[in-house]
C-alpha cells in the first residue's frame, strides 16, 4: 500500500485541479456577487456538450475549442444574468436562488430531451497518453488540466485586482449603492462577472472532456465538490479556490486509498465541516479579492 | 394529455426513443381493425432513460414485426397496440403508472429496465391481476414474493453469476488454466455488492484466488487509485460489475496505469455489451468479455431486428433484444389463449412453453415466475463488433482467452 501513496497524492492533485477549475467560476459568482448559482453544474454540462459536438461534428479537439467556447459562454452568462436572472429575481437573493434552480431544471431537462441520457465520450488519439513523474503514470489530460488551473487562477486574480473591470466587480460586491454613485453600471458589471464565471465553466469543460464523459446529469458530479471548494478556499478568493481544489483532490484520493473508494468523499465533507467550525471564512477568505 | 401517434411514423422517428421520452402519459400506437393492448412500462426519463428508451424501441420493433406478419391469428389477426408509459426512473412513479396501464385496458405489460422499478410495478399490478413480463430485472426478490402476475423471462443475478463463473471455468480450462488470481471491482449498491459476494465465495472453488476486492460509489470521478490497486494486486483477471460511465473511466484508467491483465471478464457489465462503449473507446474495449443478456444472432428474426434497428439509427443493445423478446412471449400467450382476459393471460403465461423468441433460451418454463430455461451468454468485443463467443452453439466468433499481450 505504501508504494501507492505517492501516485495517489499526484493523482489527487490532478483531480483537484479539475475541482479548482470548476470552482473558479463559482467563486466569482457565488463569492463575489453572492449569487448562489444552482445552474453552475448545468452550465458545465452544457459546455461539455458544446465541446463534444464541436469534436464530433467539426473534428475540433477539445483544447482547440477553448478560444471558441470561452467567448460564447461569456456571452451566454452575460445574457443570462442581464436579461434572465436579474429581472426575474428583482434584486432579492432568495429569488436569485429560485431563478438559478429553475434554470438548472430547464437546462437539464432540455438536454435530456434533445440529447437523451445517453453517455457520450470522445475518442482522441492521446486519450491514453500519460506523463511519468516520480514513478507514477499521470493521465496527460489531467496534467494539462493541472497546469491550466495553475495558470488560470493567478490570471483571474490579476484581472480582478489590476484591471478597471475587476475593480468595478469588487466595488459592486462590497457596496453596490456606493459603486452606483461613483458611476459604475451595476447591472452591466454583474453581468460581466457572471459572464466571466460562465466562461470559466467552459474552460473547465474543455479541459475535462478528454478524460471524462458527458451526460445530462454530469454537472452534479462536480458541482457539490465545487461549492465545497469555494467555501473551503474562502468565498471569492481565486487563489483560495485553487488551493482548496488541490487539497480536496488529495484528501479524497488518500481517503479512497485507505478507507475504500466508497468512503473517499468522507474526507471532502469532513474537511468542509472542520473549516466551517474553525475557520468559517475559509483558507484565504480574509484576503478575498 | 394523451398522444395518439401513428405506429410506423413513431417507429421511423427512432425515434421512438427520444420522442416518447418527453411524454409522461401513455402514447397509444393505433392499428387498423381489432386490436389488443400491451403495456410498455419503462423509464423514459431520469437516470435510466437510455435503457428505458432502448427497451421501448425494442417493444415497438416486436409489435411492428408481429403485426406485419398478420397479428394475433387466433384472434382474427388482431393487431398489437402498445401503450407506452414512463416510469421516470422512480419506483413510486412506476407503481402509479400501472394504474394508467390498467385503465387503458392492457392485457399484460413489459418492463421495467431496473429491479427497483419492476418490484414496485409488479406489486401494483397484482391488484389488477395484470401480468408483468420482466424485460430486465435481475434482483432475485422479484421472483421470491410469490406474486402470480410476475413472469421474469430473462435470467436473474444468481443464474447470471453462476453461469458466468462456469463459463469462465471452461474458458480457463481450455486455455490450460493460466488464470490463478482475480480482482473484483464493483459498484457499492445491491447489484454490485451481491455479485461480489457470490464471486468471492465461488471463485476459490474454481481454483481462482480473489486477491483484491474494491467497491466504489456511483457516480465515481476517478479510477486511477482503483487501477493502481488492481495493478499492485498482481491479479491475472479483473471482474468488474459496474455501470456504463464508471466502466468507461475504469477501462481508461487501467490502460493509463499499464495494468497487465489476461482478461477483463464482466458479469452484466454496464459497458462491455454496449456498442457505444465499443465505438467511443475502441482501443481499450478490445477483447473485453461479458456474460450478459444477448439474443441468438443466428435466428432470422434476430437478423431482421438488427436490420430494423440499424435502419432506425439506433444502437442494438441487449435492452432492445430482451424487450423485443418479452413482447414475443406475450404475443404467443395471446395466440394460445385467444383471450384478453387478464386472469386468463396469467394462466396462459404460467403454462408457456414458447421457444420462438430471439433469445438463446430453451422452451419457456416459469417456476414461481422465473423462467428456468433462460440463460446469459458470453460476448466479446472484437474490432468494431460485439461477438457472441460462448456457448459454442450460438457463437459468431471463437473466444480469445487470455487476451494477447501487447508488445
Amino acid at each position: 500500500m505504501s508504494s501507492l501513496i505517492l501516485p495517489a497524492v499526484l493523482s489527487g492533485l490532478t483531480m483537484g485541479a479539475v475541482y479548482a477549475l470548476v470552482a473558479l467560476g463559482l467563486t466569482l459568482i457565488y463569492g463575489v456577487l453572492h449569487i448562489i448559482n444552482f445552474a453552475h453544474g448545468s452550465l458545465l454540462m452544457l459546455a461539455l456538450y458544446a465541446a463534444y459536438f464541436l469534436f464530433v461534428h467539426m473534428g475540433l479537439d477539445p483544447y482547440l475549442a477553448i478560444p471558441i467556447l470561452l467567448p460564447v459562454f461569456f456571452c451566454l452568462g452575460y445574457v443570462l444574468q442581464r436579461w434572465v436572472i436579474a429581472p426575474m429575481s428583482g434584486g432579492s437573493e432568495q429569488n436569485v436562488l429560485l431563478v438559478t434552480l429553475a434554470l438548472a431544471l430547464i437546462i437539464d431537462n432540455l438536454a435530456l430531451y434533445f440529447w437523451t441520457s445517453n453517455t457520450r465520450s470522445v475518442d482522441i488519439p492521446y486519450a491514453y497518453n500519460t506523463v511519468e513523474f516520480l514513478g507514477a503514470y499521470l493521465p496527460l489530460g489531467r496534467v494539462i488540466a493541472f497546469f491550466a488551473a495553475l495558470a488560470a487562477a493567478p490570471l483571474l486574480w490579476l484581472f480582478m485586482t489590476r484591471t478597471r473591470t475587476g475593480s468595478a466587480i469588487r466595488a459592486v460586491a462590497i457596496e453596490k449603492r456606493g459603486a452606483e454613485i461613483v458611476g459604475i453600471d451595476v447591472n452591466h458589471t454583474y453581468a460581466i462577472c457572471f459572464g466571466i464565471g460562465t466562461a470559466c465553466v467552459a474552460l473547465a469543460a474543455c479541459l475535462l472532456l478528454p478524460t471524462f464523459y458527458v451526460t445530462p446529469q454530469v454537472g452534479y458530479t462536480f458541482v457539490l465538490v465545487a461549492f465545497t471548494t469555494v467555501v473551503l478556499g474562502g468565498m471569492g478568493s481565486l487563489p483560495g479556490a485553487l488551493i482548496a481544489g488541490l487539497l480536496l483532490g488529495v484528501i479524497e484520493s488518500l481517503c479512497g486509498l485507505f478507507l475504500g473508494e466508497s468512503l473517499g468523499q468522507i474526507g471532502i465533507f469532513t474537511a468542509f465541516i472542520l473549516i466551517l467550525l474553525f475557520k468559517p471564512s475559509g483558507l484565504l477568505g480574509r484576503r478575498a479579492a | 394529455m394523451t398522444f395518439t401517434l401513428n405506429r410506423r411514423g413513431l417507429l421511423k422517428a427512432s425515434g421512438a426513443a427520444a420522442l416518447v421520452s418527453g411524454l409522461s402519459m401513455p402514447s397509444i400506437l393505433r392499428a387498423q381493425g381489432q386490436t389488443v393492448k400491451i403495456g410498455v412500462l419503462e423509464p423514459l426519463t431520469g437516470n435510466l432513460a437510455y435503457n428505458g428508451t432502448q427497451c421501448a424501441a425494442g417493444a415497438k420493433f416486436a409489435a411492428d414485426a408481429i403485426n406485419a406478419a398478420g397479428g394475433i391469428k387466433s384472434m382474427g389477426g388482431a393487431q398489437i397496440e402498445l401503450v407506452v408509459v414512463d416510469a421516470q426512473s422512480r419506483p413510486e412513479i412506476a407503481a402509479s403508472a400501472v394504474d394508467t396501464l390498467a385503465e387503458a385496458g392492457v392485457v399484460a405489460f413489459t418492463g421495467a429496465s431496473a429491479s427497483a422499478l419492476g418490484l414496485a410495478s409488479s406489486q401494483a399490478a397484482a391488484k389488477y391481476d395484470l401480468a408483468q413480463v420482466f424485460s430486465i430485472g435481475t434482483a432475485e426478490t422479484i421472483v421470491e414474493r410469490g406474486l402470480p402476475n410476475v413472469f421474469r423471462f430473462t435470467p436473474g443475478v444468481n443464474k447470471c453469476t453462476s453461469v458466468a463463473l462456469e463459463n469462465l471455468k471452461q474458458l480457463n480450462a481450455a486455455a490450460g488454466n493460466p488464470v490463478k488470481t482475480a480482482a473484483i471491482v464493483h459498484e457499492d449498491g445491491p447489484f454490485g455488492s451481491n455479485m461480489a459476494k457470490i464471486m468471492a465465495e465461488q471463485l476459490p472453488q474454481q481454483g481462482i484466488e480473489v486477491v483484491e476486492t474494491i467497491s466504489h460509489p456511483t457516480p465515481h470521478r476517478d479510477f486511477n487509485n482503483i487501477a493502481l490497486r488492481v495493478k499492485a494486486s498482481g491479479a491475472n483477471i479483473l471482474i468488474p460489475s459496474n455501470y456504463l460511465n464508471e466502466y468507461t473511466l475504469m477501462a481508461r484508467a487501467l490502460r493509463q496505469q499499464r495494468a497487465e491483465l489476461m482478461a477483463i471478464y464482466s458479469i452484466l457489465g454496464g459497458a462491455a455489451s454496449n456498442i457505444k462503449f465499443v465505438r467511443e473507446n475502441n482501443d481499450v474495449a478490445q477483447y473485453v468479455m461479458d456474460c450478459n443478456h444477448w439474443y441468438d444472432p443466428n435466428k432470422p428474426e434476430s437478423k431482421a431486428l438488427a436490420a430494423s434497428v440499424a435502419q432506425a439509427g439506433l444502437d442494438l443493445t441487449y435492452d432492445v433484444m430482451v424487450s423485443y423478446a418479452t413482447i414475443q412471449v406475450i404475443a404467443d400467450a395471446l395466440e394460445r389463449g385467444a383471450s384478453t382476459d387478464r386472469k386468463a393471460m396469467i394462466e396462459t403465461l404460467a403454462a408457456s412453453t414458447y421457444d420462438g423468441s430471439i433469445m438463446p433460451y430453451g422452451p419457456t418454463k416459469f417456476v414461481n415466475g422465473d423462467n428456468v430455461n433462460s440463460q446469459p451468454v458470453n460476448t466479446q468485443i472484437r474490432g468494431e463488433e460485439i461477438e457472441l463467443v460462448f456457448p459454442e452453439e450460438y457463437a459468431t466468433a471463437e473466444p480469445v482467452f487470455p487476451v494477447p499481450q501487447e508488445g
